[in-house]
């Protein structure tokens, strides 16, 4: 280990404050005191769909379809949280039955 | 503020909670562990998964932390992997606001899946909304510091044999996104989040799509304006 208490305090403070910074500053520069622009509250209003969409994807940035295994536990796991989700429309059991799926196929098959 | 009304909303938020209950634990035990076979004492996973709660980000605090010391880079690093807090923050402008002295927690907490639950949960009329968000916000903190301390506790004596366990997080998102997806009218925005970022997860890899992918999302969705708000409809 290389480095002295007091510098790794200061790396961890760093990323704290990169935190902190990239979740206030939208409200620090769009405060309920003055009028957003009308251009961010049309973002405000279509932008969280799209947040979830880049979300959904980003979860799958590590998978590639090319090379191991092809994604297939991935790909199977999401197919079935959508059906069964889609069929029941419970939230936790949708959720529980493609993580097993998915816990399943890594350990057991792949 | 009565404690009824506090009591309410805590067991209207616990149960959106659950699959997050399930993932923090077992991604927080795998990061404290991560941590305490990297040298450091459970005083580090504790304090840093209380105070930056962001769970990508910790694991990448680890290799800051193992290498030269550089904190300009650690805080340049940080706002690139964080970047999509701001696509949060623009989205949660109204939803966070008249929250009264609990905003400022319901940001500093705004981690993904915080996020997600916030800004899609319906609310029931009869449930505070501030204490919702505010309970889902410190329940998600709770699970995520109790795993990564009990990782660094337990560290090089367990075994670890939860392979998978992390698609947790990914069929919440899932659930999430087709959740709102049957409860909008136009699905354009939707489309557009999960098509531009796959294309630049393609183009650029995983590495280095998140910017891409936001930018990519701000000019369509600018470009689009128009036709996503017709004329004469409130925005």
């Amino acid at each position: 280990m290389t480095m002295t208490l007091a510098e790794r305090l200061v790396t961890i403070g760093m990323v704290i404050l990169g935190t902190v910074t990239t979740r206030f500053l939208p409200f620090l520069l769009f405060p309920p005191s003055r009028p957003t622009p009308q251009y961010i509250r049309y973002l405000g209003k279509v932008l969280p769909s799209a947040a979830l969409g880049f979300l959904v994807v980003y979860c799958f940035k590590n998978v590639s379809l090319l090379t191991g295994n092809h994604g297939i536990p991935e790909l199977t796991a999401t197919a079935v949280v959508i059906a069964l989700h889609l069929w029941k429309r419970q939230m936790l059991l949708s959720i529980a039955g493609g993580t097993v799926v998915y816990m399943l196929l890594v350990q057991y098959v792949f | 503020m009565s404690q009824k009304k506090i009591k309410k909303a805590l067991s209207a938020a616990f149960p959106y909670t659950v699959p997050i209950f399930a993932g923090f634990l077992f991604l927080g035990i795998a990061y404290g562990i991560y941590m305490n076979t990297s040298g450091f004492s459970a005083l580090y996973p504790f304090g840093m998964s209380a105070t930056i709660f962001a769970g990508s980000m910790e694991f990448v605090a680890v290799n800051l932390l193992l290498g030269a010391f550089d904190p300009l880079r650690a805080f340049a690093l940080t706002l690139i992997v964080n970047a999509r807090h701001l696509f949060y923050g623009i989205s949660m402008l109204d939803r966070y606001n008249g929250t009264g002295r609990k905003k400022g927690y319901l940001i500093f907490g705004m981690c993904d899946e915080s996020f997600s639950i916030n800004c899609s949960a319906t609310i029931p009329p009869d449930v505070d909304k501030g204490w919702f968000m505010f309970f889902v916000t410190l329940l998600n903190h709770l699970y995520w510091v109790c795993g990564a301390t009990l990782g660094g506790i337990l560290g090089p004596f367990v075994r670890f044999d939860t392979k998978g366990i992390s698609f947790v997080m990914t069929a919440l998102f899932i659930v999430i996104f087709l959740e709102q997806w049957l409860k909008e009218k136009r699905h354009q925005s939707a489309m557009l989040g999960l098509g531009v970022t796959a294309l630049c997860l393609v183009i650029f890899g995983g590495q280095n799509f998140v910017i891409p992918s936001m930018l990519g999302i701000l000019v369509c969705l600018s470009l689009l304006k128009k036709s996503l708000v017709p004329e004469g409809e409130e925005v």
